[in-house]
């Protein structure tokens, strides 16, 4: 794996997040306006709720019939002039992307936003052959100067404040004067735009990743709001799509369907601003477009999750509504996460694939609230998927020793139900007395993850059933 | 869904109520029996949820079959938590999705069992209550009675019948708490963040007294507003419903009253 995963640590990474003030600054506009905005965008249309139905219903019939809609696709981007590579893994996926690339001598790369370039560490390794690689989504941009993974799937600089970014601006622009204005968004941007222009112009190959590739014509399929996605594929003689397998429409209808939820769940937008279509290389009649046209289709650990429970993580159209709406994400952010994908969707396919040995805090990681299901638009069932993870983790004894025998000593006493009624009725007279006048616990053993944080409060002595049995003379 | 004259209402305690809240199992019973129910209480245990939840089906099964076993006989099973209804309702049906000798009677038994408040008003008809409490209340929706028992209305509707309540509405009342069972334990810190957002949004609420539907919300909430010195007061919905307050708020000293 190209990316190193700090997964493992996800406790410390989420102890340094919710430590990190400015992080928490700017936690605080995930958790008003991306909700706010889905909500009303949702309420708008009455037929909602009846579009997630159809989204599930096309995303699951493609991934019943997932080799033959790639087939077709690719006999359908062949017949336009382009080229399909298939790649395994993700090391197989940059060899083919710096392979095309040395080839054609190209000496810089410009980039739309892509998370399965992250997920195969495609800049690495470009920049290893000597290749620079230019992010041009802003948010990209503004992370690759800093060197860090994206935070979240579709804002990937949310962790960042503005004058975090103006900071970094100031720090690598230095050729621009250094009294000028980076006060407002706006001139941020324009800073930005103005560099990038100068890249686009110069790029010798661009890389997109893609929304859906269509099978029934051939075509890949991107939703941008900035515009650089299609600068970034026109300029330069090469365009190389490079998307995953299950990114697979069966026809422009489809798409067209999943298009209606995609961005209402995503930002709360009717649409993206750009929706931009590309199918195969220029044609002699088009006016501009690439003389040259791939797409590398990436595996890597998917083709594993068909016919298995996780077959439905793989409906996924990468709206990032689930993390909009995760009190998890809410408190730590993205990167605590320690991979490419963050969330309640990046604990259950981060273990798909990564191995859940590494990536097992994740779906541990969640108070099962429900939120994110209540709002996916092809309703993954998010809570119950890393239920599963947990499942496999438990069968592996991955779990805590002291959570799985805490647990195990629970359920030895709560399958004995005289065994539990003894035993409950004399620990909790001994609580009640231990707790005292306070009616609550400051500390208690065993429970040090709950008093750190919390009081305890005491029970009142006598159990329910009891004290029912004593008035009822057990009816 | 027509209820019979006089159901035979078996009531699932919950462990968490049996153990550190007996008054709300006493305060759903005579919610049940006000509205006209015959109530009884089998022998019971636990749901199986933190098993379940922590990925050992085989205990969450035995667990499930137990309580099952339990409550044959009876016309309805009613748990006064969202969380413990939402896993007979919606997993026992899945544990036992692949046993063709059990999966027939989970989804029966599932079929039967229902959140307590959301039972008074949808299946009794129960539209007011006979209670009084002058006191300014907010009401936290909990998670799994929200997402997977549809409460939601219902006891904000019911509350508003209780003579002298007034009820406000709190910021994000529909957002977790943080407890999450082995979660609030587990990964402690992260819940704490959470709950510490929740406790902001009820202190702001402008109410003297946080009501919910489920005791492991609710001990969450309490133990934070107990850390943090906060004189407000939690209750189960169920005890404000029945007139049932004369013990003393969840975590509070005892012989103080409300």
């Amino acid at each position: 794996m190209s990316l190193h995963a700090t997964s493992p640590q996800f406790k410390e990474n989420a102890h340094r997040a919710l430590h990190d003030t400015q992080l928490q600054k700017a936690l605080g506009n995930v958790r008003q306006n991306f909700i706010e905005r889905r909500a009303v965008a949702a309420g708008n249309l009455p037929e909602f709720e009846a579009l997630r139905d159809q989204a599930r219903d096309i995303r699951d019939h493609v991934l019943a019939h997932l080799d033959l809609y790639l087939e077709e696709y690719e006999r359908k981007v062949t017949e336009a002039g382009g080229h399909v590579h298939f790649a395994r893994t993700a090391a197989e996926a940059c060899d083919i992307i710096v392979g095309l690339a040395r080839a054609r001598g190209a000496k810089t790369v410009t980039k739309g936003k892509s998370m399965v370039s992250e997920e195969i560490g495609l800049n690495a390794a470009l920049e290893r052959n000597g290749i620079e690689a230019v992010e041009t989504d802003l948010g990209e941009y503004i992370i690759q100067l800093r060197g860090e993974a994206p935070s979240h799937i579709i804002a990937p600089a949310v962790h960042l404040n503005r004058e975090d970014v103006e900071a970094e601006f100031r720090r690598v622009h230095t050729h621009l004067d250094a009294g000028r204005d980076l006060e407002q968004p706006e001139t941020l941007l324009a800073e930005a735009r103005a560099i990038l222009r100068a890249k686009f112009l110069a790029s010798d190959i661009g890389i997109t990743g893609a929304n859906f590739l269509v099978a029934e014509t051939g075509t890949s399929v991107i939703v941008t709001n900035e515009g650089n996605g299609d600068l970034t594929q026109l300029l330069p003689k090469v365009h190389i799509v490079v998307a995953s397998i299950e990114k697979i429409a069966p026809t422009l209808e489809d798409v067209a369907g999943i298009m209606r939820v995609l961005a209402r769940s995503a930002t709360g937008q009717d649409m993206s601003v750009y929706t931009t279509l590309s199918t195969g290389p220029r044609r002699p009649d088009d006016v501009d477009g690439p003389e040259e046209y791939h797409v590398v289709l990436v595996d890597n650990g998917r083709s594993n999750m068909l016919g298995t429970q996780f077959q439905d993580m793989l409906r996924c159209i990468r709206c990032g509504a689930c993390m909009n709406h995760c009190p998890v994400y809410h408190a730590v952010g993205g990167h605590a996460y320690g991979w490419v994908y963050p969330g309640p969707m990046g604990a259950v396919l981060t273990p798909s694939l990564i191995g859940v040995d590494k990536a097992g805090h994740l779906p541990n990681a969640s108070t099962f609230c429900g939120r994110c299901e209540s709002v996916c638009p092809v309703r993954i069932p998010l809570p119950k998927l890393m239920r599963h993870w947990r499942e496999r983790e438990f069968e592996r004894h991955l779990a805590p020793s002291t959570v799985r025998y805490g647990l195990g000593f629970w359920a030895f006493v709560a399958k004995r139900p005289r065994l539990y009624g003894l035993a409950t009725r004399i620990g909790m007279k001994l609580l009640a007395i231990a707790g005292g006048e306070k009616g609550h616990f400051r500390s208690l053993p065993f429970a040090g993850g709950w008093t750190q944080y919390r009081d305890f409060p005491a029970p009142h002595g006598d159990t329910f059933q009891s004290q029912w049995k004593k008035r009822n003379n057990g009816r | 869904m027509s209820a019979p004259e006089s159901p035979r209402v078996g009531l699932f305690a919950t462990c968490l109520v049996d153990l550190f809240r007996p008054s709300v199992g006493f305060a759903a019973a005579k919610l049940l029996e006000d509205a006209g129910c015959e109530v009884v209480v089998p022998l019971q245990t636990c749901c199986g949820q933190p098993a379940y939840n922590s990925g050992d089906r085989a205990d969450a099964r035995d667990l499930a079959l137990n309580v099952m076993q339990a409550f044959t006989g009876v016309d309805y099973v009613v748990a006064p938590s969202g969380s413990c209804a939402g896993m007979i309702k919606h997993h026992y049906p899945e544990l036992f999705a692949e046993d063709p000798g059990l999966s027939a009677r989970a989804r029966a038994f599932a079929e039967k069992t229902h959140e307590l408040v959301s039972f008074l008003t949808d299946v009794m008809k129960v539209d007011r209550v006979k209670a009084k409490f002058p006191r300014r209340v907010t009401y936290h929706d909990s998670c799994s009675g929200l997402r997977e028992m549809g409460v939601r209305n219902q006891p904000r509707a019911l509350l508003d019948t209780v003579e002298g309540l007034e009820r406000v509405e709190m910021k994000d009342s529909d957002i977790c708490c943080g407890f999450g069972g082995t979660f609030a334990v587990k990964y402690g810190e992260i819940s704490d963040a959470i709950v510490t957002e929740k406790t902001k949004n009820v202190g702001s609420a402008g109410a003297s007294v946080l009501l919910a539907g489920d005791l492991g919300c609710l001990m969450n909430m309490a133990g934070k507003l107990s850390r943090e010195g906060s004189a407000i007061e939690i209750r189960h919905v169920a005890e404000v419903l029945a007139n049932m307050t004369s013990e003393p708020p969840i975590g509070a000293p005892r012989g103080k009253t409300a």
